[in-house]
């Protein structure tokens, strides 16, 4: 589908992300989180290596495998395919919008450390010029992550945590409108931890209810925004092994239905710590019965990581000469999780991933500015 | 400023407008959800109040059934003091008797349950019966019309505010929930009202909060008793020439602050009905069309209503009888699929004619039920977006009443 003209409206392109049977590639990773995947595939984290990984998927034919939106780290906006056709040529082209992650990563509480305990996000002293930057450069939408942790026994999510992240969601969603970018609303619950899903919908409910307040308290168009929040999922470390996708969807739907207003046009979830089959069972569980009930009248879709890249990875790193496979492999994952999006994947086939089945949960993601292996892939990030 | 931007992404686009229109579908079709509801919703209890609520399932199934499409509520539950005005208005004289008799003829008006799945009543008459000594509940209850009762004892003035209320009667209320619960209602309603001064003068952030936590600590305790709250923060139509965005932002900036504390004390949304205005610029603005009363109020709904609400019972406030049923059905074409119940709760909408051909007088009692029956009937058909007129009692002016203050419920 066309993508929207430069002076469409914010809800055009917020609707063109959101349409039916499209999802977003989250390929946003920072230097840091990318580079433990990369090192943990073999591979060197330098600035040719990730240039080249993300080419794998910016010239696939993801487009028309469903996705609609594409989001970048900041370094990778810059970046070209090896025939020098702009990242943002070789989306755009293919109908796939150029998103950009636009925070700057986790910033522990005093006294908390990221693996354990609860952040805020930085990067809203420096967004209003950098998002007038990023949409020149062609950007059309933006995403900012807020996380949120659950543990009962340390009263996590703390109100503090709670409220200034939904606060932060909120501002970095009006000044992005303001610049004309699609803001990605991403309060995402931790999957981490042993919460039954009932503790994590409450959880949710609460964090995305004050989050949709603050919202309107700002004067955000919630027509022209998106929202990315976890599916309403039992804790990663809960007893009982992992939920039926039609627990996980009657959790998830309850859930959005009492706190995500109609105005927004699609709910994308993000897929952390569900393996790449997981997040696709249970996306379709989720529209399938959408669409047996009724009452569920934004899109619901994926705006997934993981789940549309381990695999791809796992074929790359294995030997770079198997580059086409890798791109049949993103296509494959893209279409897998589109036809999720319409109700239509085929649950009782074989899923196309080839990692294990183990989720690709990871304990550390954060990122805490330039690494001090790729000082000038920073240096040159820094001064665009 | 935000407000402005929020206001011209509505014009470029329009809410609810029919998915025809534009070639990115879903945008425009968010009224347009997935079609064939066959499976019952399943809801996942997400706190200790509502996995411990003993009533719990029983109220989404009382919340379910108020918002049955093609019904509406009945809204009959005005004070003695305000019922004796409007008799006294037709020549009839007010006293205990003839405020039951008036309630008799809309309760055994025959086939009333067609279009009525709920009726608010005032408390005096949840404990009264008709003239033959059948109490009027079970007269409700027979033909499937779910008993309310009015759970506030009405508004005081808030010091220091230009005229501004908070409504009254959080105290004792649990005690008094469990004994209308006895008596049979299922449902409870609560009275907020927020006012627009004038252009530029929306309800104060005091006047806001006072009535949001109102209403919400009122819809936890009725919950709590078994209750299905009614919600009703009315931005009341009053005088000003303030535009219908104004009315449509003041109203969204009143019910996020009510949906917030809703969410912050545990009221679970798959058991409550919400009454709110629909958008209409003040008395003294050019009125608006029902197309663009729609349009406001629709994007306002999508803007500020969860989906897990099953009903939006729109109160009348102000409307004659035949505009309420004209916005109503231009409300229902705007959305034809909506994730709730467009509908109504209609007092002086269904009320105002049929006293006045009742007048008090034995002879004209089967014509005022008729009367009453057709009103309601032409609501429900405007409510399945399939009214097409004549209207049983066209023209008519607006219906105001001043806003009564000082009252304990008398």
């Amino acid at each position: 589908m066309p993508i929207p003209a430069d002076d469409a409206s914010l809800a055009e392109v917020a609707a063109a992300l959101a349409a039916p049977g499209k999802g977003l590639l989250a390929s946003d990773e920072s230097v840091g989180t990318i580079g433990k995947r990369l090192e943990k595939a073999g591979l060197v984290n330098d600035e040719e290596t990730r240039r080249a990984y993300r080419e794998l998927f910016y010239t696939a034919p993801i487009g028309k495998a469903g996705i609609s939106g594409a989001i970048m780290f900041k370094e990778t906006l810059q970046q070209a395919a090896a025939d020098g056709t702009s990242f943002v040529d070789c989306l755009t082209r293919q109908g796939v919008m150029p998103g950009i992650k636009v925070d700057e990563g986790l910033l522990p509480f005093e006294g908390h450390d990221l693996a354990t305990g609860e952040t805020s996000t930085r990067g809203l002293d420096t967004l209003a010029a950098a998002a007038a930057g990023y949409r020149q450069g062609g950007a059309r939408f933006a995403k900012w992550r807020a996380a949120l942790r659950v543990d009962a026994s340390r009263g996590f999510p703390s109100e503090r945590a709670v409220e200034l992240n939904a606060q932060q969601l909120a501002q970095y969603a009006a000044v992005c409108q303001a610049a004309g970018l699609v803001p990605i609303v991403e309060p995402e619950v931790l999957i981490d931890g042993t919460h039954s899903a009932a503790e994590f919908g409450a959880a949710s409910e609460r964090v995305i209810g004050a989050t949709v307040a603050q919202l309107w308290r700002q004067g955000v168009a919630l027509e022209g925004c998106l929202l990315k929040p976890q599916m309403v999922i039992k804790g990663a470390d809960a007893a009982g092994g992992r939920a039926a996708p039609e627990e996980v969807a009657a959790a998830t739907l309850t859930v959005m239905r009492r706190v995500v207003p109609a105005a927004i046009p699609g709910i994308m979830f993000l897929s952390g710590g569900q393996s790449e089959e997981e997040a696709t069972l249970n996306l379709n569980a989720i529209n399938v019965m959408a669409q047996q009930q009724g009452k569920a009248p934004w899109s619901l879709s994926f705006s997934y990581g993981r789940a549309l890249q381990a695999s791809v990875l796992k074929i790359w790193s294995a030997d770079s000469s198997r580059a086409a496979e890798a791109k049949q492999m993103a296509v494959a994952l893209a279409a897998a999780n589109a036809a999720a999006v319409r109700g239509a994947y085929d649950a009782a086939g074989k899923h196309p991933s080839v990692t294990s089945d183990s989720s690709l949960r990871e304990a550390f993601r954060g990122w805490h500015g330039p690494t001090a292996s790729a000082p000038a892939a920073a240096a040159a990030a820094v001064a665009q | 400023m935000q407000h402005t931007m929020a206001m011209r992404l509505s014009s470029s686009r329009g809410a609810g407008m029919p998915a025809a229109r534009s070639s990115s579908s879903r945008s425009s079709s968010r009224c347009a959800a997935r079609a064939g509801r066959t499976t019952a919703v399943k809801v996942v209890a997400t706190s200790r109040f509502e996995a411990s609520n003993p009533f719990m399932e029983e109220m989404r199934a009382t919340a379910a059934h108020i918002a049955t499409r093609g019904k509406g509520i009945l809204a009959s539950d005005e004070s003695n003091a305000t019922t004796g005005k409007r008799l006294e208005s037709v020549g009839v004289e007010n006293n205990a008797e003839t405020r039951r008799a008036w309630r008799e003829l809309m309760y055994t008006a025959p086939g009333l349950g067609q279009y009525i799945s709920g009726c608010i009543m005032f408390e005096d008459f949840l404990y009264s019966s008709t003239a033959a000594g059948v109490p009027f509940v079970d007269v409700l209850r027979k033909e499937g019309i779910v008993p309310g009762i009015k759970a506030d004892t009405g508004m005081q003035t808030l010091p220091g505010t230009d005229g501004e209320t908070a409504t009254q009667g959080l105290d004792n209320l649990g005690t008094k929930c469990k004994e209308w619960y006895k008596q049979g209602a299922r449902f409870a309603k609560w009275r907020a009202v927020l006012r627009i001064a004038g252009p530029g003068q929306g309800p104060s952030t005091t006047a806001i909060m006072e009535n949001a936590h109102g209403l919400a600590r009122y819809a936890q305790i009725a919950q709590e008793n078994g209750l299905v709250p009614i919600v009703e923060p009315e931005v009341t139509l009053g005088p000003g020439s303030y535009s219908i965005e104004e009315t449509a932002y003041w109203s969204e900036r009143v019910y996020s602050h009510v949906f917030r504390l809703l969410n912050e004390y545990n009221v679970v949304l798959d058991a409550i009905l919400l009454k709110p205005n629909m958008c209409l610029p003040g008395l003294d603005a050019p009125p608006a069309t029902p197309a663009e009363v729609a349009k406001y109020t629709t994007r306002t709904m999508l803007r500020t209503i969860p989906a897990a609400v099953p009903g939006i019972h729109f109160l009348s406030g102000g409307m004659s009888e035949e505009e309420s049923t004209l916005n109503l059905q231009a409300l229902n074409e705007a959305c034809p699929n909506a994730p709730w119940s467009l509908t109504f709760s209609y007092g002086r909408a269904l009320q105002a004619t049929t006293l006045k051909t009742w007048a008090g007088k034995q002879e004209n009692w089967e014509a005022a039920q008729k009367v009453l029956l057709s009103l309601a009937a032409a609501n429900s058909q405007a409510q399945l977006g399939q009214y097409k007129g004549p209207h049983p009692s066209p023209g008519g002016g607006r219906i105001l009443q001043a806003l009564r203050t000082g009252g304990a419920g008398k």
